[in-house]
């Protein structure tokens, strides 16, 4: 090993911050090393983050933070948050190294991510780049044999420094240049979370997040399920930011392959759902109370239109023998006609078949 | 100078990174008025400010939320 960084010259990594627990440690650690530590953060598109507690009205209590910001304010360090929305659309296309249990594509989002970080370090000359990940703490993008294939994919080869793991790991180069103290970096491996909760003790580490499946709704059966509904009925895995972030709003309902119903759950949906009314063919209750909906497809006839009043009037105040009275707005593009009105008589709960609702 | 920029209906962390790469791109002691309507700015974009050193001068919460940034 050679000589510690001088204090005079200190070496500039940069950290991949989720805003969980695991990457706020690995930054911690080098922190402790008296390393200059910036975060970097990727948004996807996919991310699970404060703006989808901001939809929901229920999830009012939670803190709206963005956990990656919240975790750099922690550390003192800076965040660079990055938008790849649409660089990542290929990934989640057309994955090299196939998908998970759901539709995530974890192995090549970490290898993408790196790469971009790598770029990143070059352009801004830091000297390494530093993650959260512990062997086997994933069963797919972090299993021990795919630590070497995402440092050589994405380029980052050996100034990849695994922090919380790095003891059984093959040695990179800010440990054999000395820039890093290597006996006071760790050996973490497994899935259980117990060696990391003991040392946000040891650092005094009080909050953090722990998301379940982690920071991206890819991870999620219902979202992918509802993603995969999205590109069998378009024919195409083309999306566009607007259509992942509708994905996680509202209850999803087909009744038939050419249109589905997105109905609002609550307030904060309905607000969000308003947003979108100039892209989609939108369903307003007139003479009852209950949410709004869009329609995301193509309505071919009158009946297909009274269908989806009928299931929206299923999620209003009205009884199923009440005549409910539903605005529908067109988009501008679709004809002379901006709106009319629709009497139907709503569905009883079990006339909206199971089957119908994508989760 | 005096910027502005329209954030009205992006979702966080949309806004912050408008924000970030605006502030990027002018000088040192250049005013960015953002104008936002999502909620979650009301934490993000002073959380980034602070973090990465910049001033928020101002937060005004009306029909919109209007921030006014000096870049240091």
């Amino acid at each position: 090993m050679q000589n510690i960084h001088k204090e005079n010259n200190p070496k500039k990594a940069i950290a991949l911050i989720s805003g969980g627990l695991d990457s706020m440690l690995a930054a911690k650690l080098l922190l402790e090393q008296n390393i200059h530590v910036e975060g970097i953060n990727f948004f996807t598109g996919f991310c699970v983050e404060g703006h989808t507690h901001a939809i929901r009205k229920k999830d009012k209590n939670k803190a709206k933070r963005n956990n990656a910001l919240w975790v750099a304010e922690q550390l003192g360090i800076k965040l660079h948050i990055i938008d790849i929305v649409e660089e990542y659309k290929d990934i989640v296309i057309n994955p090299k190294h196939g998908y998970g249990a759901n539709l995530n594509p974890c192995l090549d989002c970490k290898i993408f991510m790196l790469k971009k970080a790598h770029e990143w370090i070059k352009a801004n000359n830091f000297d390494f780049i530093i993650t959260g990940e512990v062997i086997g703490q994933r069963p797919k993008s972090q299993r021990k044999a795919c630590m070497p294939i995402v440092a050589e994919k994405s380029g980052a080869e050996d100034l990849l420094l695994r922090p919380l793991s790095a003891l059984n790991l093959e040695l990179t180069k800010p440990e054999l240049e000395g820039w890093v103290d290597r006996e006071k970096l760790l050996g973490f491996t497994g899935r259980s979370r117990k060696p990391q909760f003991a040392l946000a003790e040891k650092f005094n580490i009080e909050d953090y997040a722990q998301p379940a499946g982690g920071c991206c709704f890819l991870t999620d059966k219902a979202y992918s399920n509802k993603l995969q509904d999205l590109w069998t009925n378009r024919n195409s895995k083309h999306y566009e930011l607007d259509d992942i972030m509708l994905l996680k709003v509202g209850r999803h309902i087909r009744p038939k392959d050419n249109f589905k119903i997105i109905v609002a759950r609550e307030e904060g949906e309905n607000n969000f759902l308003q947003g979108y009314k100039k892209n989609f063919i939108s369903l307003e209750l007139e003479n009852t109370g209950g949410p709004i909906a869009l329609i995301d497809g193509k309505i071919e006839s009158d009946q297909d239109l009274e269908l989806a009043c009928k299931i929206l009037g299923r999620f209003s105040k009205a009884e199923s023998n009440d005549i409910v009275e539903t605005k529908v707005t067109f988009k501008p593009e679709e004809g002379a006609i901006k709106s009319k009105i629709v009497q139907t008589h709503p569905f009883k709960a079990e006339e909206v078949l199971e089957a119908w609702y994508l989760k | 100078m005096k910027h502005y920029i329209d954030l009205k209906n992006l979702l966080c962390p949309m806004p912050v990174i408008r924000v970030q790469n605006k502030l990027n791109e002018l000088n040192t002691g250049d005013i960015l008025d953002a104008e936002c309507t999502d909620p979650g700015t009301l934490h993000d974009i002073p959380t980034w400010c602070r973090i990465n050193g910049h001033e928020v001068l101002e937060i005004k919460e009306e029909e919109t939320i209007f921030f006014s940034i000096k870049k240091n």
